[in-house]
């Protein structure tokens, strides 16, 4: 089944995040900022990550540009989780290298909606 | 699948309390003048989480509000708004009003948009004019694109990069084919030579032909991730267009698609944007009622190191368990021994267990203090003090119960030193101090007590009027004569109204003497000490049944005591020439500067010791109610946390001693109390002088 990697700094979306997606049948590796998310990538290769954008130590834009240059994550799927007032911060996730982006607040059923466009 | 989102609404809550004191920790911080950038970040950071939060488990009266904090925020970030001292206490009131709303959502209720709305308007005065937050009114925007068509003709090259972001163009393909009937033509004319070709960049375009009833944004929203970088024309199926035609129709495609997705979230859920239009009393009143139930924190954090000492301690107690169910499988009357041994262990490990469950109840008092930056701030502000504010020993453990119900009594006595005790900036200036006063907490754990001390730099009890006043209300006559602690003393008396100097803030009703009962009941007590013109001093004792105290075990002959790390001063090895015999039969220390006590814990016990006399023994200066004294012991050994058990309850109390703890080998050992140690060996201040000032520095 496939891994995926779900970044945010707040408990409570996380929980809501990877509940849904156990739910649909993934595995779930939840981290709460940029860095661990990293470090925990580095262990295990996801098959998509799924991250937000504002958050402390390393943001889910370093977060992209740093996944990127490791050759196990050259061309996955990741997803950033922006805000309706975060334009620009779309524009930097796409040039960092994200592949798209799912708008907060969403609910479970948007959620795996986007999933499933990634993960077919 | 449905997710039923209400199961995460607890942590929502839990989270969002918590990013509001940072918030407001971090305002408070806020020097206007030199704004520190990571400051605001951490404040918007905050906000956005929130935001993110409550939109998601759809408190949207939170989320609306929120956004409006979170755009100014984002305009003082990016420097395109200047802060001001006022736009702080804004800030700090949308904390307070985003905390009431979330407090009426975790008692389960409605919440009163009032104070909302009313800050909102504030902050979108500042927005300029308001019209930020309102994009509400362009919703018609994005269902005016619907037209429905029997098809599309796609023309899609995406950018070279494409797979390097992880869009995979199949993956588009395969959506467009859930929508109808597809057929993919593939152009390969930019195609570079075998040679040439980079294997992770796409050379590829397609003209995809989509046939069925398919609305022009589900197309849009194949492509909506890549639309930016890709060369993509969507046209009608059958329909002609010019050149021109298809150029515009792109840059509409990317606005329908941009609006669409910054509209939708709203235009989901557009029902509860409401203010509320029902008369304001009754809005008020159930929100009155409901403070009444506000929910005591119904969960508390603990850290992992107790967490973990826990199930360390129940794997032990699943391998005793298991080793003498292994043993009654086959017992036989030999196997006594074993059982013993056993059962031993058994009872070490539950009684572990019990202790490490208590301590997960103990809090570091930071809990209880956290509210006072605000607090100090408010209250100065509005008596136009200046106030800086010092918190110490905010790691001091405290059990949660007491903690809860030491709040009320702090919150009073601050108030009062705030109000009574310090002088206004002009007063100061005049008496020679530096116009900001200052209020100190403080809190330690002595001889099994924690102690909470409010200390404040102010004029100190004004003890004629006091007097006068306890006079004229018939607690004391006016021929008594009364030491000054008397007279501060007095103050805590029922019925000693201090009616001539009610202010909004302390004429609440609620006297000293309220503080001291309630003080009372926790088993604890409140005293004042006060210096004219140097300030006052209000110390809160509480016994501490439950609390932890880091230990310094020592060893006099076979007994093993404890001393309060915290009260230990250094620990030397004596020699003859720093021993000065007294007359009295006393000996003292003499370590620098001063001359030290010296007590023989042999003596006092009456126990066996391997020393009993100074030169060869080990002294530990240990420090209590200000009087340094060295203790004789025979050895030092471990450092430890212990739970300390109440002797009074267990027994009875024991002079010098505060309580008793079990080691780890079961054994009792008895928790030393300083102070009463001193009275004990009868060696208090007034026998021995300083020879000179000592400094501070050398207890170290």
């Amino acid at each position: 089944m496939a891994t995926i990697l779900a970044v945010d700094d707040s408990a409570s979306m996380r929980q809501m995040v990877s509940f849904t997606l156990k739910g649909a049948g993934f595995d779930v590796i939840e981290a709460a900022d940029g860095q661990q998310a990293l470090d925990k990538a580095k262990e295990t290769v996801v098959d998509l990550v799924l991250s937000d954008v504002n958050m402390p130590v390393m943001d889910g834009i370093e977060l992209v540009k740093n996944l990127r240059t490791l050759p196990d994550y050259k061309f996955t799927p990741i997803l950033m989780l922006t805000t309706e007032s975060a334009g620009d911060k779309k524009m930097q996730g796409k040039s960092a290298g994200a592949t798209g982006w799912l708008v907060k607040p969403f609910n479970p059923e948007q959620l795996l909606a986007t999933i499933k466009k990634v993960m077919g | 699948m449905s997710v039923d989102l209400s199961q995460f609404h607890q942590v929502f809550f839990e989270e969002s309390y918590e990013g509001l004191d940072v918030m407001e920790s971090a305002l408070l911080n806020i020097d206007c003048s030199n704004i520190d950038s990571e400051a605001i970040n951490e404040i918007f950071r905050a906000a956005h989480s929130i935001k993110g939060g409550s939109g998601t488990f759809g408190f949207n009266e939170i989320a609306e509000f929120t956004h409006v904090v979170e755009t100014l925020l984002d305009l003082i970030r990016s420097d395109q708004f200047v802060m001001e001292p006022d736009h702080v206490d804004l800030f700090l009131k949308s904390v307070d009003c985003i905390r009431t709303m979330i407090n009426e959502l975790e008692a389960g209720g409605e919440t009163d948009t009032t104070l909302a709305d009313e800050l909102r308007a504030q902050f979108n005065t500042l927005l300029d004019g308001g019209g930020v937050s309102e994009s509400t009114e362009s919703v018609e925007g994005s269902s005016e694109s619907s037209e429905a068509a029997q098809g599309w003709s796609i023309y899609f090259k995406p950018d070279a990069d494409v797979l390097r972001t992880g869009n995979d163009p199949v993956r588009m393909f395969r959506e467009l084919s859930e929508l109808g009937e597809i057929d993919v033509d593939c152009v390969t004319e930019s195609m570079p030579d075998l040679g040439s070709i980079d294997p992770e960049s796409c050379y590829l375009a397609w003209n995809i032909i989509l046939k069925g009833n398919v609305e022009k944004t589900q197309v849009d929203e194949v492509f909506e991730w890549v639309i930016d970088e890709s060369d993509i024309r969507i046209e009608e199926l059958g329909a002609s267009h010019s050149e021109q035609d298809n150029q515009s129709e792109t840059v509409e495609t990317e606005t329908v698609a941009e609006t669409a997705e910054v509209l939708s979230p709203i235009a989901a859920e557009p029902v509860a944007t409401k203010p509320s239009t029902e008369p304001a009393a009754s809005a008020k009143a159930p929100a009155a009622a409901k403070k009444e139930s506000k929910p005591e924190s119904v969960s508390i954090r603990v850290g992992t190191d107790k967490i973990d000492s826990l199930i360390n301690m129940v794997g032990e107690l699943v391998i005793t368990q298991s080793m003498l169910n292994e043993l009654g499988k086959d017992f036989s009357v030999d196997m006594m021994p074993k059982l013993m041994e056993g059962l031993e262990q058994l009872s070490l490990h539950t009684r572990e267990l019990q202790e490490s469950v208590m301590r997960i109840r103990m809090l570091p008092i930071s809990f209880a203090f956290s509210r006072f930056p605000r607090l100090v701030h408010d209250i100065g502000k509005s008596l136009d003090k200046k106030v800086e504010l010092i918190l110490l020993g905010e790691q001091t453990e405290l059990d949660k119960t007491v903690m809860e119900r030491i709040g009320d009594p702090l919150v009073h006595l601050v108030r009062n030193s705030l109000d009574h005790g310090l002088e206004s900036p002009e007063a100061r200036v005049a008496a020679g101090k530096d116009e900001t006063g200052k209020i100190t907490l403080n809190a330690f754990h002595q001889g099994g007590n924690i102690v909470i001390q409010i200390i404040d730099d102010g004029a100190g009890l004004n003890e004629e009027k006091i007097l006068s006043k306890a006079i004229e209300n018939g607690l004391v006559s006016p021929h008594d004569h009364l030491e000054p602690e008397q007279i501060h003393d007095l103050i805590f008396q029922p019925g000693f109204s201090t009616a001539a100097e009610v202010t909004d803030l302390s004429g609440r009703g609620v006297g000293m003497d309220v503080v001291r009962r309630n003080i009372q009941d926790l088993n604890g007590s409140v005293e004042v000490e006060s210096k004219p013109g140097e300030g006052s001093m209000f110390s809160i004792r509480l016994p501490l049944t439950l609390a932890i105290l880091d230990g310094q075990l020592i060893r006099v002959g076979q007994q093993v005591y404890i001393f309060p790390l915290v009260s230990i001063v250094e620990s030397i090895e004596s020699q003859d020439q720093m021993i000065h015999r007294v007359s009295g039969g006393c000996d003292v220390l003499r370590l620098r500067n001063e001359y030290v006590p010296i007590i023989r814990l042999w003596d006092i016990f009456n126990v066996q010791a391997d020393h009993e006399k100074v030169d060869d023994g080990l002294l530990v200066i240990v420090e209590g109610d200000n009087i340094k004294v060295a203790v004789l012991v025979d050895d030092l050994l471990a450092q430890q946390q212990v739970v300390i058990k109440s002797l009074q309850e267990n027994y009875r109390s024991v002079p010098g001693v505060s309580g008793a703890t079990i080691l780890g080998d079961g054994t009792v050992s008895l928790i030393l109390d300083i102070s009463g140690l001193i009275k004990l060996a009868g060696v208090g201040r007034d026998s021995y002088k300083k020879i000179t000032e000592s400094d501070d520095n050398e207890a170290a």
